[in-house]
This record gives C-alpha cells, structure tokens and sequence, in this order.
C-alpha cells in the first residue's frame, strides 16, 4: 500500500507546476497602459503546446503499442498468454498514478485554455464597434452613422478595418442560425435571430483574410464568404468619410501619419431590437 | 423461413436482423459519402447541385449513427451475445425483443423513404432550428425516424439490463462478466435515461413546424438554445454508447487472440466504463462552444470534458495492456482489433484540442472535428464491430469465413480511411469548414479534396471485398469447429455451432474461480 501512495505522491506533484500556471499566470492587464493580448497570436501558442502534447502522448504509446504487438506473439501452438498476476495494490497503482498524470496534463491545459478564453471574450477598450446582420446567404456590416460595407465584383462583403485597432463584431441574424468564421484570426461565434453575440479580432497586419459561414444554413452555406480588408488608418478614415452622409464627415479629419495608432472616437452600435446576450 | 424470422422472438435471430438492417444501413450512407466525396473532389458542381448535397450528408450522417452505428454495436452485439455470455438461454423479455427489432426496421424503412418523397430533409442529422422549421424540407421523416429508432433503443435498454441483473448463471457473480457485457450495462443505462431527452427535442421540432408553436423561436418568446441543449444532452452520451461496446467487444476479442486475461480487470469495468458512464454525461456543451450561450457554461464544460481523458485512457491502457505477455497470432479480427490501438488514440487525442473552449472557437465546424468524429466512431467503432463480425463469425454462421480476403480487405480499408481523414485534420486547422457543397474560397484545399476521395474509393474496395466475404462465409464457407480460437468464454466453450434454440444443452454452473479469461493459470481472483 505505502508503495503506491509514493508513486501517486510522485505523479501528484506533476500536477504543481500546473497548478501554478493556473494561479502564476499574469492577469489581463488593466486599462492605463493598454496591453492587448491578440487572441489568434495566443491561440497558435496554445494550439502548438497542445500539438507536442498529443503528439508525445503519441509516441509513447505508438513505441508501447508496437512493441508489444510485435514482441508478444505465439511461439508454440497451445501456449497461453502470461499477464502476470498483480496485487491489489499494483492494480490500484495503474489506476491512480495514470489518472494523476492526465489530471496533471488536463490542469495544464485548462489553465492555458482558460486564460486564452478570457483573451477571447473580453473585448479590449477602444474596439472599433460593428454591427454584423447575417442572412440567408451573406454578411452585412454596419458602421453607424449609415456607413455600411463594400461588396466586390462578385457581389462578396468586404469587412474593411483599419490596421492596428482591434474590431468587435456585435452579430445578429435575420432568419436561421448561421455562424461568422474567419479563419486567419482563429474565431468563429454563431448568430441567431433575437439574440446579440459577439467576437473580437485585433488586425495587427495589413492584408486580406476569408470570412465564411461555419453553421449549416441551407443550399448556398457553402457561398456565403467575403473577406477582410484590413487597411492603413488613413484609407479606413476615407472610406468612413466617403460613405457618411455629408453632415456627418466633420467627426472624422483625416488622420496625419499611418505610424501613429490613434482610436478613432468609439462608433455607437446598440444592438437594435435583440436581446443583448 | 421469412415467418420464422419476421416473427422470431429468439434473440440471436432477432441479432442477426439488426445486422442486418444495420450493414444495409452502414452500405446506403457509405455510397452516399463516395458521391459526397466525388461532388467534393473539384471545385464547383461535379455530379450534383447544393442541394442534393445536403440532403444526401443529412442521410449519411443520420444514418451512420442511428442506423448503424447504434443498432450494429448494441441491438445485434448485445442481442447475439449477452445472453449467452452470462449463460441465459435468451433475453428477459423475448417478445419485447421482437417488438424492439420491428420498430428498428421501421425506423430504417422510413429513413429510406427519404430519397423517395419530393421533399426530403436536408437538414442535417443535428436538425437545428430555425433552419429545420423554415426549411421545405421534410423535417417530420426525420423526427419519427428518430422516435422509432429511439422507442427501440429504450425497450432494448429494459431488456437487457433486466437480463444481466436477473438471468446470469448460478455462480456467477458481477465481477466474473465478460467486459462486453459490462459494457453493453454502461451503454444501455446511457441510453435509457438520455434518449427520452432527443426524443423531446425532435418532438418540440415537430410541434413547432406543423403546429406553430414557438419552443424554438426568440421571436415569440422561445429559445433556440433549447434545441442545441436537449439535442447534444442526449447525443454526447450516444458516443459512448458506440464507444462502450465497441471498447468492450475489442476487449474480448484481444484477449481470447493473445490468450491473456483483461488487464487489470476491476479497474476496466469500475474506472473505465463506469466513469464514461458518469462522465460523459456532463459534457454535452462542448458540442456548443461557439454557439454564443453563457460563458460560464461553456468553461465549466471544458473542465468536464478533459477529465473524460481519464476513463478513456484507462480504457485504452487496459487494450494495450492486455497484450502484455500474451502469446498473439493475427487472424484478420485481430488485425481489426490491434489497429484500434491506433484509430483510439488518434481520435482520443484529436478530442483534446476540442475539449478547449479557446482552441474550439477556431476548430468549430470545421474538418478538423469531422476528422476527428470520422476517427473515434466512424473509423474505431466500425473497426470494432468488424473485427466482432470476424471473431465470431465461426460462431454465427458454423463457417469460417476466408482468411485471405479478410486480410485483403483489412489493409485496403485500413490504409483507405487513413488516406481520406488524416489529411482532413490539417485542412480543417486552416479553415476548411464542414457540411461545404463546395470551397470557392479555398481553391488551394482541391487537392486535399482529392487525396480524401482517393482514400474513398480504395475504402470502397475494402468494403466490397470484406461484405462479399461474409455474405460468401457464410453460405459457402468451411464448416467451423466449436471453438477455434481456443478462447474460455461461455459462448465459445459450451454451446453447438452454430448455438442452438435455448442455447445452452445444459444450463451451464459455474464457480467462484471461473471467468471467461481463464488464460495463464488465472481465475476470477487474479485478474
């Protein structure tokens, strides 16, 4: 019995350094100095952890598996397996000291996964606000102030957000369920008509990155994409200007320079209608 | 003949009739994932519109799970076997029996009538609303698809738990059943307290579209939320109830092949299934991380989800474990059995990413879950109920099946689902989502399309060669012996070949030593 309480006080204390990532972890910084912690930049982090992890799993077991199938066969043509017989305490032991050693990687994971969590679904000050209205079959973004989105040539929405602010989505549907995935930041969150939800990015890059539909919603589920457009302050500045009604533009003077990351005043979105969340 | 089989109460007929059903099943959804496929393998049309698509992915999925998957691993494994493994000579209630398999068939019968009707549903086996109310769809096939098969699987549930608590041989007590039967108690305790729940969220579905209720709709006071909850309340413990028979049957067949007992037998049963059992039914909201309900549920889920590592990995210990020492030869069940191995941890470590909450906002209807599900029921599972097919096909049939076509047919699907699913994982992780006709804005995922689809088609030519063995087997196979595995478990040890009316000629004692792994010296105690 003793011995099995070492070993399982052996596989307990892998579970410390998991618990003080838990607790150790720093908090979420607070408004004065504000650090943004970029969700998709935190999910390829854990995404790569999580990667070595299974794939150590994998090799032990693979290494295990094959050696015994290999190794284990029948020589002669009535022999009979020799598992040998264990006590009650070795039986417990490949109980306890297996289960502690997946707690102690479940905590570490848990604690990873749920500080990343909180990345995701605290949006940080400052966000630029848009409206999201999905339908049967695409997306219509709504800046305020009756600013409403491009489409391409093939009639596809382009989200266009200036670089290095963060954007939330508050995101409502017309009709069905559908859910807005872009794939690039690693976030997805479904609509639903009568409810409010809501993502986050925060486009630290210039480029173009896919918008698609991830919940079945009917014949073209699969044809309801678009894209961000992620742009330099000065040109998302213009593209406000030029779509506001003409009383509106003075709120907005065109920034100086592209290096200064300056928050435009925050645009007003409440949710019309729904149910906030 | 077809009245004694219509109207047979015998449970290893009422078996083979949910085998039956179950492969024809398992055939129809597996032609209809090779046209998924095809349609999948260019961009733009292929061979159909958008809209045979979806209807032919909600059959498949529907199919696969409630035709096959639930009925092969519980209604024919559960019916052929428990009874005779705990030394019955049928189940507690054979006429219910009956009643559970007819309403089986009816339920199958209907689901094929989906590609009769004008307007079949294509809404997917997770049926959500408000899509599966406003849809033109047929939504109604599926809800009494769904009842039919459900009020077989709750009679099914009062039978054999009734048998296994009440008509075990004399002698044998809890701790010396076979671990399938554990397993098949885990699996039907799940299903009798969860399936009543998918039964009303179907029926609220239901009332909603032809009655005009509002259970489902925000507008008018409802909650779509509803849905999703009494939905995935029920069909996360349904994966247990494919995985627990399936875990339980490899079990056995690797014991009997490398003449070993179970490893750490108590453990099994008391950690592994029955902590599926208590585990996995506070998971089901991992299924809805990105579905926008509070966040205290869905982090709370999480927690719950990776504890379920635990039993799991037990379980699989207790797999691989049960080969140490032993004296294994690889007939083709156990080429089934040992490559489970694999497929269990490829698709239990796949679900690790998928417990987390933050990883699943990106993961969420993507391939990568397809992947994964592919892997642990459609891959595992199926793994598991052919090598059960295989293993004990001497016994079913009094004949032996070929051995060479059995291996022929093991490597070409054994290498064919690999083919098709691995290289889903990694386009799923960069934004493939599932349920997709088609990926105009993925043009550079084509040629991962086609890899899949290559790997369907030689997964066809597996299965042809393996079904064609059975079908042959059994009508032209050599005469089987009595027990040639040489394995110690009732089945094998004191019935004819195949067993006969009652099973048992006399109705087997046993003592506090016997087990069915009688293997190496070992008794009852030692395991």
């Amino acid at each position: 019995m003793r011995k099995i309480f070492f070993y399982a006080a052996l596989a307990g204390l892998a579970m410390v350094p998991s618990i003080a990532a838990a607790y150790g972890g720093e908090a979420p910084a607070k408004a004065a100095v504000a650090v943004i912690n970029d969700p998709a930049h935190g999910w390829n982090e854990l995404g790569t952890h999580v990667l070595i992890d299974m794939l150590a799993f994998t090799v032990v077991f693979s290494i295990i598996s094959f050696y015994f199938v290999f190794k284990y066969t029948r020589k002669s043509e009535n022999q009979e397996g020799a598992l040998p017989k264990i006590s009650r305490g070795t039986s417990l032991a490949w109980a306890i000291i297996p289960t502690f050693l997946f707690l102690a990687d479940d905590f570490y994971l848990a604690a990873n996964g749920f500080k990343l969590w909180n990345d995701q679904r605290h949006v940080p000050e400052g966000a630029l606000e848009v409206k999201l209205t999905g339908h049967m079959w695409t997306w219509e973004f709504d800046y305020g102030n009756g600013v409403r989105n491009d489409v391409d040539k093939e009639d596809r929405p382009i989200l266009i957000v200036p670089q290095g602010r963060p954007v939330v989505l508050r995101m409502s549907s017309e009709d069905v369920n559908h859910s807005f995935f872009i794939p690039d930041y690693r976030i997805k969150e479904d609509l639903m008509k009568g409810r409010v939800t809501y993502l986050w990015f925060y486009p630290k890059e210039v480029g173009e990155h896919v918008i698609t539909c991830a919940e079945f919603c009917g014949t073209k589920h699969s044809d309801m994409f678009g894209k961000v457009k992620v742009v330099p302050p000065a040109q998302f500045e213009a593209f406000l200007a030029a779509k506001s009604a003409p009383k509106a533009a003075t709120a907005s003077a065109p920034a100086p320079a592209p290096a200064e990351v300056a928050p435009a005043p925050a645009q007003p979105a409440p949710p019309a209608g729904g149910k906030a969340s | 003949m077809i009245k004694e089989w219509l109207f047979t109460t015998d449970h290893k007929r009422v078996g083979i009739l949910y085998l039956i059903g179950s492969i024809a099943a398992f055939a129809v959804a597996g032609i209809m994932a090779l046209l998924l496929r095809i349609e999948l393998s260019t961009l733009g049309h292929t061979i159909m519109e958008a809209d045979t698509y979806n209807t032919f992915l909600y059959f498949h999925g529907a199919a696969m799970i409630l035709g096959f998957l639930i009925p092969g691993l519980t209604g024919f494994m559960a019916n052929y076997l428990v009874p005779i493994m705990i030394g019955a000579h049928d189940v507690a209630f054979p006429r219910l029996n009956a009643l559970s398999v007819w309403l089986f068939w009816a339920g199958i019968v209907l689901a094929l009538l989906t590609f009769v009707i004008p307007d079949p549903p294509d809404i997917m086996w997770t049926g959500y609303p408000p899509y599966s109310v406003q849809t033109a769809g047929n939504t109604a096939f599926y809800v009494f698809t769904v009842h039919l098969i459900g009020f077989s699987s709750l009679l099914g549930a009062a039978n054999f738990l009734t048998t296994v608590v009440y008509m075990r041989a004399p002698g044998m007590g809890w701790n010396q059943l076979n671990i399938f039967v554990w397993a098949t108690v885990g699996a039907f305790i799940v299903q009798l307290i969860f399936v009543p729940v998918l039964a009303s969220a179907v029926t609220l579905l239901l009332l909603d579209k032809y009655l005009g209720t509002a259970f489902y709709d925000a507008v008018k006071g409802g909650d779509v939320f509803l849905y999703q909850n009494l939905f995935w309340f029920y069909s996360h413990p349904a994966v247990y109830v494919i995985a627990l028979p399936a875990v339980g049957a490899l079990l056995e067949i690797i014991s009997t092949h490398t003449r070993n007992p179970i490893f750490n037998y108590k453990v099994t049963v008391y950690g592994g299934v029955i902590g599926v059992v208590l585990l996995g039914s506070d998971v089901w909201a991992h299924h809805l991380y990105a579905s926008g309900i509070a966040d205290w549920l869905r982090i709370g889920m999480m927690f719950t989800t990776l504890l379920i590592s635990v039993p799991m990995g037990l379980l699989t210990i207790s797999m691989v474990g049960t080969f140490y020492k032993g004296a294994a030869r690889y007939p083709t069940p156990m080429l089934y059995a040992s490559s489970c191995l694999f497929l269990i941890l490829i698709g239990g470590l796949t679900g690790i990413p998928l417990a987390l909450t933050s990883l699943t906002l990106h993961l969420h209807g993507t391939y990568f879950v397809m992947a994964h599900f592919h892997f642990i029921m459609g891959i595992m599972a199926t793994f598991a109920l052919f090598a059960s097919i295989y293993h004990w096909f001497p016994k079913f049939t009094g004949r032996m099946y070929n051995e060479t076509a059995g291996k022929v047919g093991f490597w070409l699907n054994f290498i064919g689902v690999n083919v098709t699913f691995l290289v889903l994982f990694d386009i799923g992780v960069r934004g493939m989502p599932r349920r997709y006709y088609d990926y105009q804005m993925f043009p550079q995922f084509e040629f991962y399309q086609q890899i899949a689809t290559v790997g369907a088609l030689i997964i066809v030519l597996g299965m042809t060669v393996t079904i064609l063995n059975w079908i042959v087997g059994a009508i032209a196979g050599e005469k089987a012996t009595d027990n040639p595995w040489g394995s110690r478990s009732l089945e094998w040890t004191h019935t004819q070949t195949p067993p006969g009316p009652g099973n048992f000629p006399t109705p087997p004692v046993v003592d506090e030593n016997w087990s069915p792994y009688n293997y190496g010296g070992h008794t009852a105690k030692t395991i």
